[in-house]
């Protein structure tokens, strides 16, 4: 076991399956000499000569040649700086990435990671607070996944890199260093696909990812035992852990999902359309959203406004209780 | 192997070297009030980035990007303009919306994060800053053809840096301009990196004005740590853009001496010799220098004060507004909130 928080997790991930693996190659921009904004990828470029690139400042370029690596025998590993620099390589995940398989009738795939930093809360500069992971959800033929902690960064990473479909990988950067978890050393797989019930209950269930995760365990010890909350990490959001969410909700008969991103078509979304569809008659109450509002991400001095807090969180449970 | 940068420097517009070696037949027809003007210039524009710098380390203010070494290829820029003009400009120009007219109060409310510093004086076109790298270089473009469809006499100009040009965004934009004959200028301050990768790993290109060449469109190295380089290159390009001869891109050749950003430690990447063989290129010693020569009398002193002067008022007004309005999130989002916004806001405020 060593001491990690997600950026050493991801580091170690990344490390241990280039070991692995002699196909897996890095590229982004500063990730070589510099080892990453973040230093994600601090020592890949001196311990692996030759499969650590420092690339042109062009996220399509780096996406659209990812998938020219991916089909013809590599496996890279993209990193695009901040998440709000996707919407540029869009057409390449969107139009090729995310449909080689199919265009092909199997005869190319892409197993490509995109890595990308995301989300809000550390008085960062525009575009640099977003949470896009609806958008990719709704991308067929790609996998959108999200940790929450050091221990699910590491190895959903490694699953990751040894899918055999492109996923995308958001990496909650309000709490890149705010999580220190003993972790096994050794490599180990996290399977895509699988939430984690963080904490069982009978109340009510309360669904998150990435950072708000975090917000929702601190709330819920905050709130000391005030209700049998079940805490569910969905982990990955597409494809999401319907049965996980679907058996605790029946148990339950309520529902709180928390995101970052705004609400309308936000994942909670889909997530109360799954509901709706299987565990209607089991609900209590209809499924509360705790969500940011429909307005573009602000400048850092309102971002505690726009975003979802503890306190809105509770009472949004509060709401489903007293229903 | 694409040949060094340095190495082939026989074409690039030097008006006043580091070394004093000078076009005196350019200089002898700006006057001694308007040397002094850009000296001031640049004074002030270094002065207001070495305090935010220092706000930013008080937390006063969040992320900031400083323009150290790089004043005079914006305030060369920013004066050869007019008011009318339209500016794109990045996350590093805050020295050139400083001397269009965009208060300094605002730039700081802006890197303080509150967005109402955004917003350009109704009398000159600042646009917002962008900060992806590159997607305003189509935007130059667009506004530069728009001022040829409209003859409006009005020249466009994008800002960038030398990892812009890796962009489609920049291929896109310098191609669109040059086809369609855009009121452009295309300005590419190249300090020589994007956060930590060097110019030379960006682009095999020779330098980045050749790749003009390519969309049948001109291109002019400049030495961008010479002001009166800068000027008298842009000056000409936009007389040139507004009797409707087309765009231009411009290399200015200079260096960022600062970290990329606040959050940036450009030790890891790049030599303390390589800075100090920059520093001794400074923009503002080499005009000093050069008004000494040609017997221009300054108070150095008093230049500096009085720009320090102004820029303290301008904080403490900064530091008297008041925290913006959350509801200032939903005004400007359309011309009418949507009736899930006024819901939204209603929850949110609790109103
Ligand atoms: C599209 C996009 N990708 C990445 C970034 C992160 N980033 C900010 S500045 C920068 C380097 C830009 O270099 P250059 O264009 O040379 O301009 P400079 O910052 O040196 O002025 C990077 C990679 C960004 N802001 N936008």
């Amino acid at each position: 076991m060593v001491v990690a928080n997600i950026i050493q997790a991801v580091n170690m991930a990344l490390k241990q399956e280039m070991q692995r693996d002699s196909k897996v190659v890095v590229l982004g921009e500063d990730v070589g000499v510099n080892g990453g904004v973040f230093r994600a990828t601090d020592g890949l470029y001196k311990e692996f000569p030759g499969r650590v690139f420092d690339t042109p400042l062009a996220e399509l370029g780096i996406v659209g040649t990812s998938v020219g690596m991916a089909v013809n025998g590599l496996k890279p590993i993209a990193e695009i700086q901040f998440s709000g620099f996707m919407y540029g390589p869009f057409d390449q995940i969107f139009s090729h990435a995310a449909r080689i398989r199919m265009r092909s009738r199997g005869r190319f795939t892409c197993p490509l990671v995109i890595r990308t930093p995301y989300g809000g809360g550390i008085r960062a500069l525009e575009l640099h607070g977003e949470s896009g992971e609806a958008i990719f959800a709704h991308t067929p033929g790609l996998k959108m996944v999200v940790p929450s902690n050091p221990y699910d960064a590491k190895g959903l990473l490694a699953s990751a890199i040894r899918d055999p479909d492109p996923v995308i990988f958001y990496e909650p950067m309000r709490i890149y260093r705010a999580i220190k978890q003993d972790i096994p050393e050794k490599e180990y797989l996290i399977p895509i696909g699988k939430a984690n019930i963080v904490q069982e209950g009978n109340d009510l269930t309360l669904i998150a990812w990435g950072a708000s995760l975090k917000m929702c365990k601190d709330l819920l010890e905050e709130m000391k035992g005030r209700y049998s909350v079940e805490l569910i990490d969905l982990r990955t959001i597409s494809p999401y852990d319907r049965e996980t969410v679907i058996n605790s909700v029946k148990k339950t008969g309520r529902c709180v999902i928390v995101h970052e991103a705004i609400q309308t078509c936000g994942f909670a979304a889909e997530l109360i359309a799954a509901i709706n569809e299987d565990a209607m008659l089991s609900l209590h109450g209809p499924v509360v959203r705790v969500t940011s509002p429909d307005v573009p991400f602000p400048l850092y001095r309102l971002e505690n406004d726009f975003l979802p807090s503890m306190a809105r969180i509770k009472k949004g449970i509060e709401k489903v209780m007293e229903f | 192997m694409a040949k060094k940068q340095e190495e082939n420097k026989s074409d690039i517009v030097s008006v006043l070297d580091e070394n004093g070696k000078s076009d005196e037949q350019y200089l002898s027809k700006i006057s001694n009030d308007k040397i002094k003007e850009f000296y001031k210039a640049m004074v002030l524009i270094r002065a207001f980035d070495q305090k935010a710098f220092n706000m930013q380390r008080q937390g006063r203010i969040g992320t900031y990007i400083s323009y150290k070494g790089q004043e005079a290829s914006q305030a060369g820029t920013a004066l050869a303009l007019e008011d009318k003009d339209f500016i794109f400009p990045t996350y590093r120009d805050s020295g050139v919306l400083l001397l269009r007219k965009q208060p300094i109060v605002q730039i700081l409310q802006y890197w303080g994060g509150d967005e109402r510093g955004l917003k350009s004086p109704d009398s000159v076109n600042n646009f917002p800053i962008a900060i992806p790298v590159g997607t305003q270089i189509p935007h130059a473009a667009g506004a530069g053809w728009a001022a040829t469809i409209r003859k409006s006499g009005q020249v466009a100009v994008g800002f960038f840096g030398d990892g812009a040009t890796s962009k489609g965004d920049f291929h896109e934009g310098l191609n669109f301009a040059s086809v369609f004959n855009a009121a452009t200028i295309f300005l590419c301050q190249n300090n020589q990196y994007a956060i930590s990768v060097p110019r030379a790993k960006q682009t095999k290109s020779e330098s980045i004005s050749k790749k003009a060449v390519a969309y049948g469109m001109e291109g002019i190295e400049v030495d961008g740590n010479d002001i009166f380089a800068v000027y008298k290159a842009v000056k000409e390009a936009a007389d040139k853009a507004r009797k409707g001869n087309g765009p231009t891109l411009i290399e200015c050749y200079t260096y960022r001496i600062s970290d990329h950003s606040t959050s940036d430690d450009a030790s890891r990447y790049r030599s303390k010799s390589e800075v100090e063989q920059w520093e001794k290129k400074d923009p503002i010693a080499r005009v000093e220098k050069y008004m000494q020569r040609r017997g221009i009398k300054i108070d150095k002193d008093a230049i500096l004060e009085e720009a320090k002067a102004k820029i303290e008022k301008e904080i403490e007004a900064f530091e008297k507004i008041s925290a913006p309005d959350p509801k200032d999130m939903f005004k400007y989002v359309f011309a009418e909130m949507t009736p899930a916004q006024n819901k939204q806001m209603k929850d949110l405020l609790g109103e």
